[in-house]
């Protein structure tokens, strides 16, 4: 059995409050970043709220509904990241949404090493039937990487977000579980 | 032109209204043990729930309209006797974006087929565009729902996603449909508003 | 879409604490009748101290947990009650437990009609691979009626009660999604 949370660059890792609140206080400072990621106004929290938000979180516990994810480098362990799954158990979707709060770490595979962990995660240990995610129109960086994992795009919404004047598009991918072990069969993995 | 004359929540034969906290709660508990109901309007399991407990989901649906301020809900009565026959809502509102989605349903059989599914929409997309100046209104539909996808598409809706295999029911996947329609498609071509 | 609630002989209806409460003393109060279900001796309780408990499971909604009552077509007469519990998500795996404790009602195929819209609802909208359940092995009205159903025996926890001065097993029964989608093609 391979170790489900390790992969080339990366490795899933748990949600720490306290380091979590640091870098994400700063991230959020990215509007770039913030923007690429979120459709709802950017904002700036401070780190003793977002440290509060995580420690409500764990103590929620388990459920089988939520999954999240702290992403570190494997070279030397750094925080860049983080992912996140939402599960529909009934009907055995899940969506993912994930970001890479280090600038240095992108447009490098990065986030296509951590979307492979997320598939691999989803299809081989959830035993999951879809995995949905959404993108703005203006993320091509984004687009093209998850086009590389194997999502086909499913439509767009038209002008559903707007920003510095301009009503934009919502990119909407899936992969299906056929898709994803059939391509994993193509790579003689 | 600046119409405030005509009613936002009337129709020919029907009104938009409050929860009735005392007669409601039974009529809607007898729609959740219509599973054909039930599996039409949601994606969640089948849950017939008792008339006490539908009690305290209005109460809480009420509290969340006023305090998440993104949400408006509807409860659909005939116009002659005042009877509950549906309930309709304007959900997830996104104010930074002007956009939201849109859903309604029809409690009973026997209400359907009248036209009431065309009159409760038009009211809804009224409310949505030229009250709440929402720039899109979206809907989620399942493949399965063909009436649904019938009435969406005569108000010019367009089908912008389709998410393959979402869904589960009766021991096969379906398809989910994301339905849009822009507030000028709507002011363009919006069916049966009467001139006043 | 098809009406997934509705049997032979019964429907699937809102579990109602307040209802329920009024009939459990009831129905427990026949000791043959709590017997099938528990294996511990039980006190009686009042219908207030069910109530409570009983409401705050109906009121979180989960979706590991569905609770019924079961009515009658002909009288909607209630007459016993079901409960669905997914035990793990990944298996797909729910344990059923159902009780029919209006005891006119049993030998005449209740059992069986309500275990099979019991088993479309488990596999068919909650989507699930495998239903389990335990049954005491001096229930063999039970266990035909499961047996109808599709169930097979699995296995038996031996030992497990003691009644009547001797100990009795704990009988484990399954049913496969494929195997209820065979005895249910049509």
């Amino acid at each position: 059995m391979k170790d489900l949370f390790r992969g080339e660059l990366v490795r899933l890792t748990l949600v720490e409050p306290e380091v979590g609140a640091k870098a994400s206080a700063l991230w959020q400072r990215d509007s770039e970043f913030h923007r690429l990621l979120d459709n709802s106004p950017a904002r700036l929290d401070s780190e003793k709220k977002i440290k509060e938000w995580f420690e409500k979180d764990a103590e929620k516990g388990f459920k089988p509904e939520r999954y999240g994810f702290s992403v570190r480098t494997l070279a030397e362990d750094k925080y860049i990241g983080f992912l996140g799954l939402w599960v529909d158990l009934i009907h055995r979707e899940a969506w993912v949404g994930l970001g890479i709060g280090e600038r240095e770490f992108w447009s490098k595979g990065y986030g296509t090493d951590m979307m492979k962990l997320c598939q691999q995660y989803v299809f081989r240990e959830l035993s999951l039937e879809r995995l949905s995610l959404g993108l703005f129109e203006y993320n091509p960086r984004a687009l093209r990487s998850y086009e590389k994992c194997g999502f086909r795009l499913e439509g767009r919404t038209r002008m559903d977000t707007m920003r510095e004047g301009n009503r934009v598009d919502s990119l909407w991918m899936g992969i299906l579980r056929e898709e994803w072990l059939q391509l994993q069969e193509g790579d003689g993995k | 032109m600046l119409d405030i004359q005509t009613q936002l929540f009337e129709s020919q034969d029907l009104r938009l209204g409050p929860i009735d906290h005392e007669k409601d709660p039974e009529i809607e508990s007898k729609w959740t043990h219509d599973s054909e109901f039930t599996r039409l309007m949601d994606t969640d399991p089948a849950r017939p729930l008792s008339a006490a407990v539908i009690k305290k989901q209005y109460e809480k649906l009420e509290k969340k309209v006023e305090e998440d301020k993104n949400l408006f809900h509807f409860m659909i009565r005939t116009r002659v006797d005042g009877r509950l026959i549906g309930k309709a809502v304007v959900q997830w509102i996104e104010w930074t974006n002007g956009n939201a989605f849109l859903r309604l349903g029809i409690g009973s059989a026997e209400d359907r087929q009248k036209g009431y599914g065309t009159q409760a929409l038009q009211m809804l997309l009224r409310f949505a565009f030229a009250e709440l100046n929402l720039f899109r209104v979206s809907a989620l539909v399942p493949e399965y729902n063909e009436a649904a996808v019938a009435l969406l598409r005569k108000f010019g809706f367009v089908q912008e996603v389709c998410r393959r295999s979402a869904l589960e029911r009766d021991g096969r996947r379906w398809d989910l449909y994301t339905f849009g329609l822009l507030r000028d498609e709507w002011q363009n071509g919006h069916t049966g508003q009467a001139e006043r | 879409m098809k009406d997934i609630l509705t049997g032979k002989f019964v429907r699937l209806s809102a579990f109602d604490p307040e209802e329920m409460s009024k009939a459990w003393p009831r129905w427990y109060q026949n000791s043959e009748y709590f017997r099938m279900l528990f294996s511990s001796a039980r006190p009686l309780h009042s219908p207030k101290a069910e109530l409570k408990w009983m409401e705050e499971e109906v009121a979180e909604m989960s979706p590991a947990n569905y609770s019924f009552a079961i009515r009658t077509l002909a009288e909607d007469k209630l007459i016993g009650e079901l409960g669905l519990e997914v035990v793990d998500w990944s298996g797909r795996e729910a344990f059923v437990g159902l009780g029919i404790g209006e005891t006119e009602y049993w030998s005449k195929g209740y059992g069986t009609d309500i275990m099979n819209v019991l088993l479309r609802f488990a596999f068919t909208e909650v989507n699930l691979k495998r239903v389990s359940l335990g049954v005491f092995e001096y229930n063999p009205r039970a266990i035909r009626s499961y047996e109808k159903a599709g169930f097979r025996h699995e296995g038996r926890l031996r030992n497990l009660l003691r009644r009547e001065g001797r100990r009795w097993d704990n009988l484990f029964m399954g049913i496969l999604r494929e195997e209820w989608l065979e005895l249910n093609h049509n």
